[in-house]
C-alpha cells in the first residue's frame, strides 16, 4: 500500500515537473491572471473561484488531456536507485543488441561518407540555400543522381539481429519438447495469448460493433453507424483526450478521423508549434545532411510509385527532411533503447542527427491533415509514441521484438499445420509478416483499411494489434498457403493485401 | 433466339475484343451480317449519313448516336445547355432560378464560354470586363488535349478577330472553329496539383432518359505543380491533365499513372473538409451530369439500335464547386497501367451487359430496363420512367432520386418536384 502510494506520488511529481516546462503551463498562468478581472473571482475565495472558471472556460480539459497524453507516455517507475539505462530498456542483453546494431549502421554510414566523399553533415552555400527554398514545396521534382547511394539497412537485415538475439541466462535445453519454440525468435519474452488478448481488446468483440464492417452498405446504417458517429461529434464537442480515446477503439468515422487523432496525442495547433516548424525548415535550408540523400532516395523509390501516396510526394521531402533535424524528439530516447549518434558540423556547434532511421509511415497521414505543420506535428508525435518501437530492439510489450514473438506464439499455438507446413518448405511465416509490421501495414492495405487500423493503434496505446493482423492474414489465407511449396509462392499468396478488410 | 452475337469493330483494342470473345461471340466484318458494332466515331457518321447511311435492322445494335455530337462537341454542348436554360426560364421553372448577380443558382455549372470567330464581339466585351482573367482556347473538334491554349491578353486571338470582321460570307470552314471558355484558375488542388475527373456514364435511351454512372470513375493529376503565375501559362504539364499530355512529362510515373481512384478522393475529402460538403459535391456532380443529358435530349435522335458510354470530364475548384468541361464519345480505352486496364475491361463489360441482355442476339425493341444484378459496377443515375411513375410511389421516386441522383434538400426541394413531372 505504501508503495503504491509513493510511486503514485513520484509519478505525480514528475508529471508536474514535465508539464511545468509545457507551454500549457504558461498559458494557464496567463489565464489565470487574465481571469482577475472577472467579476465573479473574490479575493476571499481566490483558489475555488479560480479553479471553478477553469472548469467552465475549458482550461480544466485541457489540463486533463496533457496529464493524460503524459501517463500515456509515461514509462512506469522503477528503483530509484536505478541507473538511467535502465528505464530505457531493462534488460542488459537487449541494450546491448541495441548498442552493436547501431554500431554498424553507423559504420556503415560513416564507409557512405568516405566513399563518395560527401561530410555527413555539412552548411549549405547561401546560393543552394536560396534554391532550395524555391523548390521547398515541389522537391519530388528534383533528380539528383541518387545511384550510389545505397540504403542503410533492409528490414531483413534488422530481421536476422532480432533472430540471432539470445538470452544468455536462458538456457532452452536440448531435447524438443512440445513446447519448444519453432519460430525465428529466440527470445523467452512475455507475450500475451489469447485469452489475455481478448480480456484486451474486448471492444473488438464480435457482439460490438466497428465501423469498417458494420458501417457496409448492407447493414442500415441506424444499427450502428449513426449512433457511433454522434457519440464522436459529442466527444470531440467535450474535447477529451481519454474518452476519444476509448472511442476510437471501434474505428474513427471518416471526417472526424483527423480531429480526434489530434485530440488523443494531444496536439493543437499553437502559433509556436507553426514557428517551430518553420525553424525546423530553416534548418534544413541551411544544411544539408547525408540522411537528407538516403530519405529522399528511399520516398522516391516508395511513395512515388504507390497508388495512392504519390501525390503527396512533395510533403513526405518536408516532413521527413525536418524530422531528421528535431531535437526535440530527443526527449523520447530516455525511454528508447536506441541512443543518437552524435555529429558534428565542420566548425560549428552539434546537431545530434538520427542514423537510425527506417523512415517511418508518413504518408498515409497525408490523407488527414493537408497543413504541413500540423501533419508534421501528428507525425512526430505518432512517432515517439509509436512507431519508434518498430526500429529499436527492446523488451517493450509493444516493440517488433515482442510483436514478432507474439505473431510466431500466435500462428504456432492456434494454426500448428500451417505453421509447420511453411516451416518444412523454407517459407518461415516470419519473414513475409515481418515487413508488414515494421511498416505498421503502411503500403501494404488500403488507405482506408490502414486508418482503421491506426485508429486501433491509438486507441489501445499499442502496436500489439499488428502482430494479431499479421496472424490473421495468415489465418485467412491458410486454405492457399498449405498448397504452396516455396517462399516465393508463400510471398505471391500473400502479396495482395490490398483487398483485405481488416475486421 | 439462337445463334452466337456477331460482333464487328474498329477499334482494335484489347479490352473490348477480350470482352467478346469471352461471351462466345463471334468475330465478322462490317460487310457481312451483324449484330453488335462497336464504332469508332467516324463511322458512326457514315452509317446514319443521308447519303451514304443504310438503316439497321432490329437485330443491330452500335454503340453511338447518330448526333452525339450535340453533346460531345465543345460549342455544340454549350449551346444546348444555354438552350435548355433558357427554355426553363421561359417557363417559370424553378430549376432557372438565378441569384442577385443574375447567375443561375442551379444551373451553372459551365464556365462563360464563346463560340469564335462567330460570337467574338460578346467575347471582347466579357474579356474587358474583367481584363486580368484567364481564358482556355479549345478547338471544338479535337481530343486529348491537342490544339489547347490559354490566353491572357486579347492580342494572342487576333487572328480570330481579323475573320469576324471581315464579310460574313468568308467560309467559317476553313478557320477551325475554337470555343474560348473562362479558364478555372482555381481549381482544388491536392498535394499543391491540379486533377480533373474522368466519370463514365451510359446512357441507354435519350426519351425517356435512362443513364448509369460508373462507380470507379477516376481523377487525373498533373505531374508538375499548379501555379497560375502568368509565366507559366504555356506549361501545358501545369494545366492539362489529360493523360495523353502528361505521360510525356519528365515525371510521369508509368505504375499509378497519375490516376487516383474516386474513392480515393472521397476518403481524402472526408477526412480534411467533413461529410456534409464531401457529400454536397458528389450529389452537385451527379446533378450536373443528368442536366447535361437532359439538355441535349431534345435534339438526340433516339434512335432505339444505339447505346453510348461518354466520359465525362469535370473540374473541382477550391470551393468544391464542380464544373462540366466537357463530354466525350469516345473515351479513351487505352490502358496506360495495369489498374487502369483491369477498370477498362469491367467497364467494358458492365457496359455490355446493360446493352445486350444476356449476351444474346439482341431486339432492339425491348424496354431496356436490365434487372438490378447485372448493373455491375453501374449505378442507376436518373431513370425518367421511374422517376414519372405513379404519383402515389412518393417512396420508390424518392428512393430513386436518392440512390444516385440529385438530392434536393435545401431549397431545392420545388425543384425536385418539377423534375420528377418533367417529361
Amino acid at each position: 500500500m505504501l508503495q503504491e502510494e509513493s510511486d503514485l506520488s513520484l509519478i505525480i511529481a514528475q508529471i508536474v515537473q514535465k508539464l511545468k516546462g509545457s507551454n500549457l503551463y504558461s498559458q494557464l498562468e496567463r489565464q489565470a491572471w487574465a481571469s482577475l478581472q472577472r467579476p465573479e473571482i473574490k479575493l476571499e475565495s481566490l483558489k475555488e473561484d479560480i479553479k471553478e472558471f477553469f472548469k467552465i472556460s475549458g482550461w480544466e480539459k485541457k489540463l486533463q488531456n496533457a496529464v493524460y497524453s503524459e501517463l500515456s507516455v509515461f514509462p512506469l517507475p522503477s528503483h530509484p536507485a536505478a541507473p538511467p539505462e535502465h528505464l530505457k530498456e531493462p534488460l542488459v542483453y537487449m541494450r546491448k543488441a541495441q548498442g552493436s546494431w547501431e554500431k554498424r549502421i553507423l559504420k556503415s554510414l560513416n564507409s557512405m561518407c568516405t566513399e563518395l566523399s560527401i561530410p555527413l553533415a555539412r552548411k549549405r552555400p547561401v546560393g543552394e540555400q536560396k534554391e532550395l527554398l524555391n523548390k521547398w514545396n515541389e522537391m519530388g521534382t528534383d533528380e539528383p543522381d541518387l545511384s550510389l547511394f545505397r540504403p542503410v539497412y533492409a528490414p531483413k537485415d534488422f530481421l536476422e539481429v532480432l533472430i540471432n538475439l539470445r538470452n544468455p541466462n536462458y538456457e532452452n535445453g536440448d531435447s524438443l519438447s512440445f513446447r519448444t519454440h519453432l519460430g525465428l525468435i529466440q527470445v523467452p519474452l512475455k507475450v500475451k495469448d489469447i485469452p489475455e488478448l481478448k480480456e484486451c481488446f474486448v471492444e473488438l468483440g464480435l457482439n460490438i460493433g466497428q465501423l469498417g464492417i458494420d458501417d457496409s452498405t448492407q447493414v442500415p446504417p441506424e444499427l450502428f453507424e449513426n449512433e457511433h458517429v454522434r457519440i464522436g461529434q459529442k466527444v470531440l464537442a467535450e474535447q477529451d483526450s481519454a474518452a476519444a480515446q476509448q472511442y476510437i477503439r471501434q474505428g474513427s468515422p471518416t471526417a472526424l478521423r483527423a480531429e480526434l487523432w489530434a485530440l488523443i496525442l494531444n496536439i493543437s495547433s499553437q502559433p509556436e508549434d507553426v514557428l517551430y516548424y518553420e525553424q525546423l525548415k530553416t534548418n534544413v535550408i541551411q544544411h544539408d545532411l547525408l540522411v537528407d540523400s538516403l530519405i529522399y532516395k528511399d520516398v522516391k523509390l516508395t511513395a512515388s510509385n504507390d497508388d495512392y501516396y504519390f501525390v503527396f510526394e512533395d510533403y513526405l521531402y518536408q516532413v521527413l527532411l525536418c524530422f531528421s533535424r528535431d531535437t526535440s524528439v530527443l526527449s523520447h530516447f530516455a525511454y528508447n533503447s536506441a541512443s543518437p549518434p552524435k555529429s558534428y558540423i565542420r566548425g560549428k556547434l552539434g546537431l545530434e542527427e538520427y542514423a537510425v532511421f527506417y523512415p517511418p509511415n508518413v504518408a498515409p497521414l497525408c490523407f488527414l491533415y493537408h497543413e504541413p505543420s500540423k501533419l508534421y506535428q501528428i507525425f512526430r508525435e505518432m512517432y515517439v509514441r509509436f512507431f519508434f518501437r518498430l526500429h529499436s530492439i527492446s523488451s517493450h510489450p509493444s516493440g517488433i521484438v515482442s510483436l514478432c514473438l507474439l505473431f510466431e506464439t500466435l500462428l504456432q499455438t492456434y494454426l500448428p499445420q500451417l505453421f509447420y507446413h511453411l516451416r518444412e518448405i523454407g517459407a518461415q511465416p516470419l519473414r513475409i509478416s515481418f515487413k508488414w509490421m515494421v511498416r505498421a501495414f503502411s503500403g501494404y492495405l488500403a488507405t482506408d483499411q490502414l486508418l482503421l487500423l491506426w485508429d486501433r493503434i491509438l486507441g489501445y496505446n499499442s502496436l500489439e494489434i499488428l502482430a494479431v493482423l499479421a496472424a490473421a492474414v495468415f489465418a485467412f489465407r491458410a486454405v492457399n498457403l498449405m498448397e504452396v511449396t516455396s517462399l516465393a509462392a508463400a510471398e505471391a499468396v500473400l502479396a495482395d493485401l490490398s483487398t483485405l478488410k481488416k475486421t | 433466339m439462337a445463334g452466337k452475337v456477331k460482333w464487328v469493330t474498329d477499334i482494335e483494342k484489347s479490352v473490348l475484343i477480350n470482352n467478346f470473345e469471352k461471351r462466345g461471340w463471334v468475330q465478322v466484318t462490317e460487310n457481312e451480317d451483324w449484330n453488335f458494332y462497336w464504332m469508332s466515331v467516324q463511322t458512326i457518321r457514315n452509317v446514319f449519313s443521308v447519303e451514304t447511311g443504310y438503316r439497321l435492322s432490329d437485330d443491330q445494335i452500335v454503340n453511338h448516336f447518330p448526333n452525339h455530337y450535340e453533346l460531345t462537341r465543345k460549342d455544340l454542348m454549350v449551346k444546348n445547355i444555354k438552350r435548355y436554360r433558357k427554355e426553363l426560364e421561359k417557363e417559370g421553372s424553378p430549376l432557372a432560378g438565378k441569384d442577385e448577380s443574375g447567375k443561375y443558382l442551379y444551373l451553372d455549372f459551365v464556365p462563360v464560354t464563346y463560340m469564335l470567330p462567330a460570337d467574338y464581339n460578346l467575347f471582347v466585351e466579357e474579356f474587358r470586363k474583367s481584363p486580368s482573367s484567364t481564358w482556355i482556347m479549345k478547338p471544338c473538334g479535337k481530343a486529348q488535349g491537342k490544339g489547347i491554349f490559354l490566353i491572357n491578353k486579347l492580342s494572342q486571338i487576333k487572328k480570330w478577330s481579323r475573320d469576324s470582321k471581315t464579310s460574313s460570307f468568308v467560309s467559317q470552314s476553313n478557320k477551325e472553329a475554337y470555343v474560348i471558355s473562362l479558364y478555372i484558375n482555381n481549381p482544388l488542388l491536392i498535394g499543391g496539383r491540379k486533377f480533373d475527373l474522368r466519370l463514365y456514364v451510359l446512357v441507354s435511351t435519350y426519351r425517356p432518359l435512362r443513364c448509369y454512372m460508373y462507380k470507379l470513375g477516376f481523377c487525373r493529376f498533373c505531374t508538375v505543380k499548379y501555379t497560375p503565375s502568368t509565366s507559366e501559362l504555356d506549361n501545358m504539364f501545369v494545366h492539362l491533365t489529360n493523360v495523353a499530355i502528361q505521360k510525356h512529362g519528365e515525371d510521369y510515373n508509368h505504375i499509378h499513372g497519375g490516376k487516383w481512384t474516386v474513392s480515393n478522393l472521397r476518403l481524402y475529402l472526408e477526412s480534411t473538409r467533413g461529410k456534409e460538403v464531401t457529400s454536397k459535391l458528389f450529389d452537385e456532380i451527379h446533378w450536373i451530369i443528368v442536366q447535361s443529358l437532359k439538355a441535349v435530349a431534345p435534339v438526340m435522335n433516339n434512335d432505339k439500335h444505339c447505346f453510348e458510354c461518354y466520359g465525362y470530364d469535370i473540374i473541382i475548384d477550391d470551393k468544391l464547386k464542380p464544373w462540366l468541361i466537357e463530354v466525350n464519345a469516345s473515351p479513351s480505352l487505352t490502358s496506360s497501367t495495369a489498374n487502369d486496364r483491369i477498370l477498362k475491361y469491367n467497364l467494358i463489360n458492365d457496359t455490355l451487359n446493360i446493352a445486350v441482355p444476356n449476351g444474346e442476339i439482341p431486339d432492339c425493341k425491348w424496354n431496356k430496363s436490365p434487372p438490378k444484378e447485372v448493373l455491375g459496377n453501374y449505378e442507376i443515375l436518373y431513370d425518367e420512367e421511374l422517376a414519372q411513375g405513379d404519383g402515389a410511389d412518393r417512396e420508390l421516386r424518392s428512393r430513386q432520386g436518392q440512390s444516385l441522383g440529385p438530392r434536393a434538400g435545401r431549397s431545392r426541394d420545388s425543384g425536385r418536384a418539377v423534375l420528377t413531372t418533367w417529361k
